[in-house]
């Protein structure tokens, strides 16, 4: 059976192979109704994947090539001992640039904890030196080594022990999106199988009318691919349409959103759910002309 | 044409035909009569390879049946005509595209043929019922209607089954007259019927031969026919 032949009948279309199997009201409203619930689901999917997406590439983006040192020590010591970090940040490959935070700095960052007025002067707080990386990072270890040697007040904090699990959490967000982009064509292919099955044997007397006035196996089959890839597509599309438009209705993302507030499209990601009907249509292709061919070989 | 060699046919178990060897050339004109239940439509179905022998060989147009594919005996069955028993038709389809069909399946444009088809109408007298659905016709007007479909890709072959079974004998007189038009045209006939009264009248008209089938085998019947 030539999947071009199927192809071009798909197309072009063959009203009088439509017109030899009768239209059959249940497998057409299940395989409408199947198509168009998988197809919403699927856009979701599709938006959790991008959503996931985004955030993993803020964390990583805004925590990665940043370091901190945090210097608590004496108070004699405290200005030798950030003279010598800063003598070693420099000399260290990977860092792009160190600057040590102002007490005004540091106190706009606790001032959410402890309000406005923290006297700073007064309490131990230690001093921190903010770190950018260069695109190729340094080598923390070494650094800490150093550090230790030299100002051994210094404590460095390369985010990653916070951030790698943050980012692998939205990898793996990311990942389920996929997956379930995955199970949602491989269940949408399995019931649009179980559907032609049904309609296959539905039509079982006339199949074997067709083949005693000579009909091949791939005119009956493309009457069938042809009806449920046409059906599917149009369950798919009303599907899309409903998922974009929830989608579109969530309410707006605020700029440090939460995740469930950031679901959803951005831009040219708005064209990516459009592939879904054209998705499903051929994954109802394929279903119907595995299950036709299965099929018309068991029945005589 | 159509050559079945030492056939043999079980069916539960039971020997419905035994050693059974029948030609049908190009051009004949055969009858097969037997009793209900001796295996006529069996022996039809076997022609027209609905069913495979349990033993010994079917040949059509020159292959054996067995060798061909299931495209193969599609091709094969476009050259052979068949009026059913039961007529077989889609009753979703009005009568005119039930007998365009074959056209259909074997990728013609009945459109393109529509005068051919119309003829086969007017010959078969349906033209005022080609709209009709197939249960809105009489049983007279769905075996012209079957005939008309049988012959509608000029097959090689028509092969009957007891084409006057359930219409009166006027009728019955017009599907014969129709079945000897098509043979004088030089196609081969074969006919499975019980209605001696019809074999007798075509013997008058046609060197037809009998077959008859007794004690599942096939005897050329003798001249009481």
């Amino acid at each position: 059976m030539s999947v071009a032949g199927d192809l071009g009948s798909l197309l072009l279309g063959d009203a009088r192979a439509d017109r030899v199997v009768p239209p059959t009201g249940f497998t057409a409203t299940l395989t409408i109704f199947a198509s168009g619930a998988m197809a919403f689901l699927a856009v979701f999917a599709m938006a959790l994947s991008f959503a996931t997406g985004r955030l993993a590439e803020r964390w990583e983006g805004a925590l990665a090539q940043s370091a901190t040192i945090r210097l608590s020590a004496p108070e004699g010591e405290v200005e030798r001992q950030i003279g010598a970090a800063l003598r070693i940040l420099e000399q260290t490959p990977g860092v792009a640039s160190a600057r040590v935070m102002t007490r005004d700095e540091q106190a706009e960052l606790l001032a959410p904890w402890f309000g406005p007025d923290l006297p700073l002067d007064l309490l131990p707080v230690p001093r921190l030196i903010e770190i950018t990386e260069t695109a190729e990072g340094f080598d923390a270890e070494g650094l800490r080594f150093r550090l230790a040697g030299e100002a051994p007040g210094a404590v460095l904090d390369d985010h990653s022990r916070w951030r790698r699990p943050l980012v692998e959490a939205a990898g793996r967000l990311r990942t389920l999106g996929i997956v379930s982009l995955v199970l949602i064509g491989g269940a949408m292919a399995a019931m649009i199988t179980l559907a032609a099955g049904a309609a296959l044997s539905a039509n079982a007397q006339i199949i074997g009318t067709l083949r005693l006035v000579g009909a091949r196996d791939v005119f009956i089959a493309r009457a069938f691919v042809r009806r449920f890839t046409l059906r599917a597509a149009a369950g798919a599309a009303a599907g899309t349409a409903l998922a974009m438009a929830a989608i579109a209705l969530l309410p707006p993302a605020g700029g440090e959103a939460s995740f469930l507030t950031g679901l959803g499209f951005r831009g040219a990601e708005w064209a990516w759910p459009l592939v879904v009907p054209l998705a499903a249509a051929s994954v109802a292709f394929w279903a119907t002309r595995f299950a036709a061919l299965s099929r018309l070989r068991t029945l005589t | 044409m159509i050559e079945l060699r030492n056939v043999g046919m079980n069916y539960g178990g039971g020997t419905l035909l035994d050693g059974v060897s029948v030609a049908l050339p190009q051009g004949s004109f055969h009858f097969l009569t037997g009793p209900s239940g001796a295996g006529k439509t069996t022996l039809l179905k076997l022609c027209y390879m609905e069913l495979r022998p349990t033993s010994g060989a079917v040949e059509v147009f020159g292959e054996d049946a067995a060798r061909l594919d299931r495209d193969g005996v599609a091709k094969a069955r476009r050259r052979i005509g068949v009026v059913h028993q039961d007529c077989k038709f889609l009753d979703h389809l009005p009568i005119s595209e039930n007998i365009a069909l074959p056209l259909v399946v074997g990728g013609r444009d009945p459109q393109a043929e529509a005068k051919n088809i119309a003829e086969l109408l007017s010959w078969t007298g349906l033209t005022h019922r080609a709209g009709a659905l197939p249960p809105e016709l009489s049983g007279g007007e769905r075996q012209r209607a079957a005939l008309a479909r049988a012959v509608i890709m000029s097959p090689e072959i028509v092969i009957a089954d007891e084409p006057t079974g359930n219409v009166d004998w006027e009728m019955s007189q017009r599907l014969l007259s129709l079945l000897l038009e098509l043979n004088k045209m030089g196609k081969s006939i074969l006919v499975a019927t019980h209605d001696l009264t019809l074999i007798r009248q075509a013997k008058t008209k046609t060197a037809a031969r009998v077959l008859r089938i007794r004690d599942r085998r096939v005897e050329a019947a003798g001249a009481e026919l």
